[in-house]
């Protein structure tokens, strides 16, 4: 596989649109999207390597990191339900009740 | 057709975690037919559990066993950070009950959620492969972004589960994108084998991948730990959280953290000891300023200990910047003895709180040492502790933390680390002046002292006090722990 560096590139890039999204959106469950999309692009960068080594302890290391998204998903969207039922909103602009 | 072969797998390095791990699925089972009043029985059940794993964990002390094919070990290091979770768990599940009980939130599902993050806090410390302690920090904290937000009626908890969740999981990202770049650069994730092939390189520090994959992992784990300018969750997820489970959270996450920070670059990249140590400098010096100068500001006393354990983070780093036999075992004997005089201070702080925790600031501390004088004496230790005035506890640890910066030459950390220290007592003596020195409005009528949280605060301040005046107890074991690395 020659083109290692391309594969590498567009994770970089899909990790950098992930990191930007979570900085600058105000909606939680874009944020976490976007956070999913920045483990997506981890995946990429370890499927790339895995193939490009010969060597499968990246693609298992795929499997855990995408069990694992998915038990977060689950315990981050309910407590995005649970901010949700209290403030009306999911906007973490209004997660304001504590500063400094 | 081949048959597949299923390795011969030694079970004996993870007896605790599965006797944890098995007893928080049946209480997750028992739980369905308690009635709802009746949760503290879970509570008596889980900490009879954490004793048992203690036990557990104790006899494999000076074992040096490697399992599941070098991905997980049993040596004294993983035993000892063990035994602080368990230290951090036990104390925790005894304070949990009654604050519960008050604030309406008395779910059965607290104390699994417990055990479960304790088992993840486990894995951390023995994984000798990236894979293992991934899985062990998401265990541990996907556990604890519910423990944050548990109290699901209040907004401050909602708030805190919401933030920490948040920064906890992009700050994963930052982890795991590190952990593959160390993967494509080594061609392994076992730490033992990272080792081998970074120490075979000629030049480590112009592989790129290598030295971004190191950084970028240091980041991930600087948030766990709440190193600045990785804490700004902190006092928010610190002040929203139920108090038990901010006590928790402050001593044995960071622990965990603590632990495979550790292992990790101290196993798998030792080759590059002087550039990381560079980077640690920084992030000590960072952490132990920012921590203590924001903390004097503060009036909220849980958003204090917030900053405070910011800045103990600090402190604990500096010992990691040296490096060394001294500063590694003072990590071990900190994050241990943190657990008991953080735990101790909070248990108070729940106990002075009203339901709801409308009086939670300094001020409202005020008369206490009148009204009662056994909890202010505590309370007076575990805050001498934390500013690390003998005989307590808190200095030694920052005594053999910086003696292990002096020794490597880092006198300028040491100073700046004792300026701070110094700068800290301000904050702490602010809550005594408090309790002994101001007229009391009130009359502390809703202080209910109940045996668990009783029991509690006895243990938390036998295990200030006695480290404090017999340190070898304790620290014979740390620098035990410490050698195997």
């Amino acid at each position: 596989m020659e083109n290692l560096n391309s594969y590498l590139i567009v994770s970089a890039v899909l990790f950098s649109i992930g990191t930007i999204g979570v900085l600058t959106r105000k909606n939680a469950i874009v944020m976490f999207m976007c956070i999913e999309l920045m483990l997506n692009a981890v995946n990429l960068t370890f499927v790339a390597f895995s193939r490009y080594l010969g060597n499968l302890d990246g693609q298992i290391f795929v499997f855990f990191i995408m069990t694992v998204a998915a038990a977060e998903a689950a315990v981050g969207l309910a407590l995005f339900i649970s901010f949700y039922n209290n403030k009306e909103s999911i906007d973490v602009d209004d997660a304001n009740l504590m500063k400094w | 057709m081949d048959m597949i072969l299923i390795p011969a797998v030694n079970m004996a390095p993870i007896l605790p975690e599965i006797l944890l791990s098995v007893l928080a699925m049946i209480l997750l089972l028992i739980n369905v037919f308690v009635p709802g009043g009746k949760k503290s029985n879970l509570a008596y059940i889980s900490f009879l559990g954490i004793i048992a794993a203690g036990v557990l964990v104790a006899i494999g002390w000076g074992a040096h066993i490697e399992s599941f094919s070098g991905s997980v070990v049993l040596d004294n290091f993983a035993t000892f950070f063990k035994m602080t979770f368990l230290v951090a768990a036990g104390l925790a599940v005894l304070i949990s009950d009654s604050y519960m009980e008050r604030e309406g939130c008395n779910h059965g599902e607290l104390y699994p959620l417990i055990l479960f993050s304790v088992v993840g806090m486990m894995l951390m410390a023995s994984g000798t492969d990236l894979m293992t302690i991934f899985l062990g920090l998401e265990v541990m904290s996907v556990a604890l972004y519910v423990l944050a937000g548990f109290n699901r009626g209040n907004k401050k908890s909602n708030e805190a589960g919401l933030k920490y969740f948040l920064l906890g999981a992009f700050s994963t990202g930052f982890m795991l994108y590190g952990m593959a770049l160390i993967y494509g650069a080594t061609g392994t994730t076992r730490l033992f084998k990272i080792a081998e092939v970074v120490g075979q390189m000629t030049l480590p520090t112009t592989n790129i991948m290598l030295v971004a994959g190191m950084l970028l992992m240091m980041t991930g784990f600087a948030f766990k730990i709440a190193a600045a300018p990785f804490h700004m969750w902190t006092p928010d997820v610190y002040e929203g959280a139920p108090t038990p489970m901010t006590a928790f959270m402050s001593a044995g996450p960071k622990a965990a953290g603590f632990a495979a920070l550790l292992r990790i670059f101290l196993v798998a990249l030792p080759t590059l000891q002087v550039e990381w140590s560079q980077v640690l400098w920084v992030l000590a010096v960072l952490t132990m300023t920012v921590g203590n100068i924001t903390a004097l500001r503060q009036d909220n006393i849980k958003r204090i200990l917030a900053y405070s354990s910011i800045a103990h983070a600090g402190y604990a780093l500096v010992g990691f910047t040296a490096g060394n036999g001294t500063g590694i075992a003072g990590i071990l004997f900190y994050m241990l003895s943190y657990a008991f005089m953080n735990i101790g201070a909070f248990a108070i702080i729940i106990l002075v709180t009203k339901k709801g925790e409308t009086n939670g600031n300094v001020s409202d501390f005020a008369g206490l040492g009148f009204k009662h004088p056994l909890l202010a004496l505590a309370m007076t230790l575990f805050l001498f502790s934390l500013a690390g005035v003998p005989p307590a506890a808190g200095f030694i640890g920052k005594f053999y933390l910086f003696s292990g910066a002096i020794q490597e030459g880092y006198i300028w950390l040491a100073v700046i680390g004792v300026l701070n220290s110094a700068a800290s007592v301000y904050y702490y003596l602010r809550i005594m002046v408090y309790m002994y020195f101001k007229e009391s409005t009130e009359e502390f009528e809703w202080v209910k002292v109940t045996a668990p949280i009783a029991l509690a605060i006895v243990i938390a301040a036998v295990g200030t006090l006695i480290p404090g005046i017999v340190p070898s107890v304790i620290l014979e074991y740390a620098q035990m722990a410490v050698k195997l690395i």
